[in-house]
């Protein structure tokens, strides 16, 4: 699914990422660990197709609208309703039957109640679960996470924790985190960035 | 249909957010006024036509330029952009939606400030007026494209006109001389190519834009 030889990613004159070898099978599942400025989010941005290797060789076996990203910062309008969101998502990515799997999404994340208030009204934690929900959507066969467990209480890590579990093996994954020990159960490979 | 779909989605959803939010379009509006009061004051008695247009043209200029200054605010909160980029939709959907959000809140501004304009000032005929709208939709248009480049750069505020004005120079010299010039159809079909020729640049290089 994944394979990426030296990449490489500068900003300017700046290195953030230097000389990554990765080699993700389909269904496999990559934690990357690293200390803060190791280039984590770097490496999940050029997976996820939002930014192109300075050098070295990426190639990723998904089509863009089969990737799903869930960044540090959640992507969402802060002046709509999670519910707003998603319908916008889902129609740019032509998710079928597009107000069902909102609704099903927003329960199983325990967003129905508060479906149609303003985002900028969530907590911290409500609009990480609405970040998953707009991740998962559209299905997608390549996820990308970084740190899916950032803001979220018990609660909130272990139906991440469940909807991992229920997805590892027919989805490929590339996790960062902080906490390798978390998905140790699920990881197949470990990519530690010094 | 697909391409038209998504372009009316996005649109939709900047004006809802402004709907929401009320972050642009007031202030537009209180700076065109503003802009028109001060002018009526500052301008001398039998200053003429030609002086008038000219300073309407000024107040349009930096309405617009508020507009696209925040043009890609919500956008920025949150990092929303990444999330469009990363949909599968054409990107320059993406530019279009916000121009045509931007032209619409441009529009309303007038709808207020012309017929200010016109109790302050002078009469505007109809080949005035359509060089209005049609600088409008160039300015809206190279503004969101140029309003993109800035909003990724620390000194947008700064960014934004250093891009904006040399480009708008051409709309501004259409548009006063489709209201002053008795040849005014010559200036509305310049205008036209102006929207057309630059319409088309920005909607092919917004991806650039917006990729690393």
């Amino acid at each position: 699914m994944i394979r990426g030889r030296a990449v490489e990613k500068r900003y300017g004159r700046k290195r953030v990422l230097t000389g990554v070898d990765l080699a993700v099978p389909a269904g496999g599942f990559a934690v990357v660990t690293g200390p803060n400025g190791s280039g984590k989010t770097t490496l999940l941005r050029l997976l996820a197709g939002l930014a192109a290797p300075s050098r070295g060789d990426l190639v990723i076996g998904a089509e863009r609208s089969r990737v799903g990203y869930l960044a540090h910062e959640p992507l969402v309008y802060r002046e709509l309703s999670a519910a707003e969101n998603l319908d916008l998502y889902g129609r740019l990515y032509r998710v079928r039957e597009r107000r069902e799997r909102v609704g099903m999404l927003l329960e199983r994340f325990g967003l129905w109640d508060v479906r149609n208030e303003r985002v900028s009204t969530y907590s911290r934690g409500m609009t990480q679960r609405l970040a998953l929900c707009r991740t998962l959507l559209h299905d997608p066969e390549l996820l990308v996470l970084d740190e899916p467990y950032s803001a979220l209480d018990e609660d909130g890590a272990a139906l991440v924790d469940r909807e991992l579990d229920g997805l590892a093996g027919s989805r490929t994954f590339v996790v960062a985190t902080h906490d390798p020990a978390r998905l140790e159960s699920l990881a197949t490979q470990r990519v530690a960035l010094a | 249909m697909t391409y038209l779909a998504d372009v009316a989605a996005l649109t939709r959803k900047d004006l809802r957010v402004e709907l929401r939010g009320r972050d642009t379009l007031p202030a537009m509006l209180l700076f065109v006024l503003a802009t028109l009061v001060v002018f009526h004051f500052a301008l001398p008695e039998g200053s003429g036509d030609t002086a008038a247009y000219g300073l309407l043209w000024v107040a349009i200029v930096f309405t617009a330029l508020l507009g696209l200054a925040r043009a890609w605010v919500p956008e920025q909160e949150h990092r929303v952009l990444d999330g469009l980029v990363l949909a599968p939709c054409d990107r320059s959907a993406i530019w279009l939606g916000k121009t045509l959000a931007t032209l619409v809140f441009l529009l309303a501004a007038q709808a207020v400030a012309l017929p200010v304009f016109v109790l302050f000032f002078e009469p505007l005929h109809a080949a005035a007026l359509a060089g209005v709208v049609l600088a409008d939709v160039g300015i809206c248009a190279v503004g969101s494209l140029m309003a993109a480049m800035a909003a990724a750069s620390r000194a947008r505020e700064v960014l934004l006109p250093l891009l904006v004005l040399p480009l708008a120079i051409p709309l501004i010299v259409g548009g006063v001389g489709a209201a002053v010039s008795a040849d005014a159809e010559r200036f509305i079909l310049f205008l036209l190519l102006y929207d057309a020729v630059f319409a088309v640049l920005s909607w092919a290089s917004f991806e650039y834009v917006v990729t690393e």
